[in-house]
């Protein structure tokens, strides 16, 4: 995972939150991505959302995977300890680190093929735990890191730079999410900060798993025609799919003002995508209509965005497994050792 | 051998039964008589239906490894009748249900055949199919008793322990013991000549299985968090786990559980949390065999170079794929000293029984934190799940835990950058920080390329100095590592070599090679790297013998490996078929290849010394 230190340059009037602390502190390494990736508007508003929080960037545990995705954790808090695990493996590295320190706030960072392909099973089971972190999916359709390949979120009918077209349905993590019983399902648009803060403010406030699907399009694999999200674009008709020797300089795709709840969006390679935000009416603690709202969402082919569902009242891991409220890490010894004297009576049962 | 305190016999029943707690009783009975046993449970990979055997040995020298012939079977299960007709030594005894008749085909010459009714003697007594077929095992061991010699007393009092709280079970216990105890008596000649007679060699021991121990030794190392995922043979020390916490780890107060146990959904998340409490600096393990350590192999990977203590306990089955898993081996050698890809080395341990387990599931936790890097106890079926008789564990309170380096808040603000991977010392290990602990000390791991700042790089040089500095390390825990435990007799030119559970077998057969005038010195091999003694011993001996549990000569090929010790100088003893060691396979292997290259015989028998390391 690639990174250049920023030079800590503070503007004497910057505003401070309530920690004392500048935006700038929640900043990291210059980020080493594609310009325009999606994945580094989701930086900035994870920088954001940290500071409007008032997070103590040393309480918080950044975990990731394998991925372009997943290495957005080294470029926002950098006194944040760190922790890029191996690919899709993050969700249980960052079970164990939650068991043992429940203190810290854990964000965890993955891309599409992280978790939906390799990192399934993991992230199934951390939403069945319930572990207490913010899950965002920077998902793009495609795999960025490797070069192209689809991701088990790209649409059907995407076409690869050979003209391939993908066939098979694509698994929505939302879906999925709301399927296993997540206390906390959000989807948003990397460029629509807006509504990208507040959502991801709210999932690091939830107690439990809180995962935030954010389409985060790739400016080097869905620059041609035919992708509606995904798949390679190198030089035209003349780059094999696993050299990028070229790759566009491009803007970041941020969200048109408009005040309307259905946005259409147009990504790097022209296609456009239709995000509907939920309306100021939509019931969030309804896992049902939750899931109703988003597949009426697909059938017109819009994607639902923002809170889509919560529960407040889950009960996370700790709770399930009964821990104390002083994190395990912090128990003294003695509290944890049963003595000679224990032992010398155990050993009457073994007689 | 047989005669009395001397003697081994085997009890062939079907699986689900419930003759284990019949079987348990009997081994538990004869050690309260202070006689020293020894029992191998023999099960199949099913819940029900299956043959399954429990051999027990009676040795009044102490001796505990599976015996190599069995003077008495007791044969229950018709489908391994002729089996079971054809293991007992000439001049021993079958027992049998006589409920139905024996098919003549099945008698054997020389040996004595007796039968019982203990399935007609259940269907008079009792009621109901349950109790008829649970209880036709005390049956069988209220025979064994009046057979054997064992004191009824103790019979008695244990089923009185067991039962007290429940009358009704207690009366039909006592019934079920008494039918067989005088049906034996009236029918028989009582006891057999080999037989038992009370004496006081066990008052300082328990009987105990590996995972217990090791179970034990993580409470007592005050590990917090376990992560794992069901597999035989390993299940049960998670289970032991669970149990010991809730019985010290309980807050009285508040009930909250100073523990955290989670069941992942596979040995990838097992790993994986391990590693994330370990981040965290809380003492965590995980417990598995075979097929999960191939599973954790890319985590193990990660954990090593990005310096993260773990405890991995490794009770090894009958490899490889699904294999064998309820027979035993020694066949993880390889895959646990090198785990993962590139160039990896680890941490290993190997407990040669119960005791050591839990001394070393201890120390597992002290190397892991003091060289942050995974560590492996690698036991086996026969020591996890088998019951041996150890020495009472025994806990010095003055003991606390080796957390290794790890700076705290003052110290980081006393320098003037933390560097995570910076070696100071020179002696490999770096200092590391503790999440959550503020100022200077954050950093990131990470599993790709990093420099010793932590900082990501695919420079060359930096990547040399990070790998140069773990095997420096390794290097330096073969320093510390546990030194192999001895027995060294006087004018040995022969040395035998083995670790974990062969260990039983190998003492015994080097004592009854001495008898026939072959000194053996033994060297067993307690930890993974190999310290120097290892290299010497292989010096000072014209011939060794490397005796292992796997096909491929694995500890062998380490020590080449490792130590440049020729191949060839090294004469492999391999036992793999899945049953625990036989002194006698040793014995046979050794005394051949002696007699083959005409080496004289030393007399007499110089007695043993050993190293003080338990052995
Ligand atoms: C075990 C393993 N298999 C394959 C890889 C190669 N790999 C690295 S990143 C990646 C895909 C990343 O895709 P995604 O999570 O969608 O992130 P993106 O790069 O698109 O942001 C793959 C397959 C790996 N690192 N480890
Ligand atoms: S390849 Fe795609 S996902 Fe990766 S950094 Fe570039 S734009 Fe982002």
């Amino acid at each position: 995972m690639t990174s250049i230190a920023k030079p800590p340059v503070k503007h004497p009037s910057s505003r401070t939150n309530g920690l004392g602390l500048t935006i700038r502190d929640y900043e990291g390494a210059m980020s080493t991505l594609c310009a325009g990736c999606g994945h580094d508007s989701v930086t900035a508003a994870l920088v954001q959302a940290g500071w409007e929080l008032d997070l103590e960037p040393h309480r918080v545990g950044k975990m990731s995977g394998i991925g372009c995705s997943s290495k957005t954790t080294a470029y926002f808090m950098k006194q944040s300890h760190g922790f890029n695990s191996v690919h899709g493996r993050m969700p249980s590295v960052t079970s164990g680190a939650a068991a043992a320190n429940r203190a810290l706030t854990y964000i965890g960072i993955s891309g599409d093929g992280d978790s939906l392909s390799i990192g399934l099973g993991q992230l199934s089971h951390a939403i069945r735990r319930n572990v207490n972190m913010l899950y965002v999916l920077e998902n793009n359709g495609v795999y960025g890191l490797t070069k192209g390949q689809f991701s088990a979120s790209a649409d059907i009918g995407s076409t690869s730079k050979k003209g391939e077209a993908n066939e098979q349905s694509p698994i929505d993590p939302v879906l999925l999410a709301l399927t296993l019983g997540a206390t906390f399902v959000a989807r948003s648009f990397s460029g629509d900060k807006k509504q990208l803060v507040p959502i991801l403010k709210a999932g690091l406030m939830h107690k439990g798993f809180a995962i935030v699907d954010v389409i985060s399009p790739c400016v080097s694999f869905n620059d041609h025609e035919g992708s509606t999200k995904s798949y390679a674009f190198t030089r035209e008709h003349e780059v094999e799919a696993v050299h990028t020797d070229f790759v566009p300089l491009r803007r970041e795709i941020t969200m048109p003002e408009t005040g309307e709840d259905v946005h259409a969006v147009t990504l790097h390679d022209g296609s456009t995508v239709r995000l509907r935000a939920t309306a100021s009416d939509y019931d969030p603690t309804n896992r049902e209509s939750a899931y109703a709202h988003v597949r009426a969402c697909q059938a017109r082919h819009e994607i639902a965005t923002g809170l889509l569902f919560v529960d407040e009242n889950g009960r996370d891991m700790h709770d399930f497994m009964r821990t104390p409220s002083t994190p395990l890490v912090e128990l003294p010894y003695e509290a944890l050792c049963p003595g000679k004297g224990a032992l010398d009576k155990l050993m009457e049962r073994y007689r | 051998m047989s005669g009395v305190n001397d003697f081994a016999f085997k009890i062939g029943t079907v699986n689900g039964t419930g003759s284990a707690s019949a079987n348990g009783l009997l081994m538990q009975a004869i050690f309260r008589m202070g006689i020293p046993v020894s029992g191998k449970n023999i099960f199949p990979s099913n819940i029900q239906g299956l043959p399954t055997w429990y051999e027990i040995r009676v040795s009044k020298d102490g001796y505990t490894a599976r015996p190599s012939e069995v003077d008495l079977v007791v044969a229950l299960n018709p489908a391994t009748y002729a089996k079971d007709v054809a293991t007992v030594r000439p001049g021993g005894f079958l027992l049998y249900d006589s409920s139905w008749p024996l098919d003549p085909d099945l008698v054997r010459e020389g040996i004595t055949i007796l039968g019982i009714p203990f399935g007609r003697m259940c269907v008079e007594n009792f009621q109901g199919d349950r109790d008829r077929t649970l209880l036709r095992n005390i049956v069988y061991a209220g025979s064994l008793a009046a057979l054997l010699g064992i004191d009824m007393d103790v019979v008695s009092s244990m089923l009185e322990e067991k039962y007290g709280k429940k009358p009704k079970l207690l009366t039909s216990n006592h019934q079920a013991i008494q039918l067989g105890y005088q049906y034996a008596k009236e029918h028989f000649t009582c006891p057999l000549p080999f037989h038992l007679e009370k004496m006081d060699k066990t008052s300082d021991s328990i009987l105990i299985d590996g995972n217990t121990a090791c179970a034990l030794g993580a409470v007592y190392a005050g590990a917090t968090v376990g992560a794992w995922y069901p597999i035989t043979p390993a299940t049960a020390l998670m289970e032991q786990f669970k149990a010991f916490c809730e019985r010290f780890r309980v807050d009285k107060e508040t009930g909250a559980h100073n523990y955290a146990i989670l069941q992942a959904e596979d040995e990838l998340s097992a790993a994986g949390i391990i590693i994330g409490a370990g981040w965290m600096g809380a003492r965590a393990f995980t417990n598995t065999s075979g097929p999960g350590i191939s599973l954790m192999q890319e985590f193990i990977g990660l954990a090593y170079y990005t310096d993260i203590p773990a405890v991995f306990f490794d009770i090894q089955r009958c490899g490889p794929a699904t294999g064998m898993p309820t027979r035993t081996q020694q066949a993880d050698l390889i895959s646990l000293a090198y785990a993962s890809h590139g160039d990896t080395k680890h941490l290993v341990l190997f407990p040669a029984n119960p005791g050591e387990a839990f001394e070393m599931a201890v120390q597992s936790f002290d190397l892991a934190e003091r060289f942050q890097t995974p560590v492996f106890v690698a036991t086996d079926l026969d020591i996890g799940m088998n019951d041996w008789m150890v020495k009472r564990f025994t806990w010095d309170d003055n003991y606390r835990p080796d957390r290794g380096k790890v700076l705290h808040r003052e110290d980081l603000d006393k320098l003037q950058r933390f560097s995570r991977y910076l070696d100071v010392d020179g002696d490999g290990i770096a200092a590391r920080t503790l999440p959550g602990v503020g100022g200077k000390g954050a950093y990131f791991v990470r599993g790709s390329g990093h420099d010793k700042h932590a900082a990501y790089t695919e420079d060359s040089d930096a990547y040399l100095e990070l790998v140069d500095r773990l095997k420096r390390k390794f290097q330096h825990a073969a320093t510390v590592m546990p030194k192999p435990a001895f027995t060294l007799r006087e004018g040995a030119t022969v040395g035998l070599v083995s670790l974990g559970g062969c260990d039983a077998a190998v003492r015994e057969a080097a004592d009854k090679l001495a008898a026939q005038g072959i000194v053996v010195d033994v060297m067993r091999i307690r930890a993974f790297p190999f310290g120097a003694e290892v290299l010497e011993f292989f010096e000072r001996h014209e011939h060794t013998f490397v005796i292992e549990q796997n096909r491929d000569a694995q500890l062998r090929s380490l020590l080449a490996i490792e130590l440049g010790i020729p191949r060839d100088a090294m004469i492999s003893i391999l036992d793999y078929g899945g049953m625990p060691l036989t002194a006698k396979v040793v014995i046979d292997a050794v005394s051949r290849h002696v007699g083959a290259h005409g080496q004289a015989a030393v007399t007499p028998t110089p007695r043993a010394v050993s190293n003080g390391v338990p052995a």
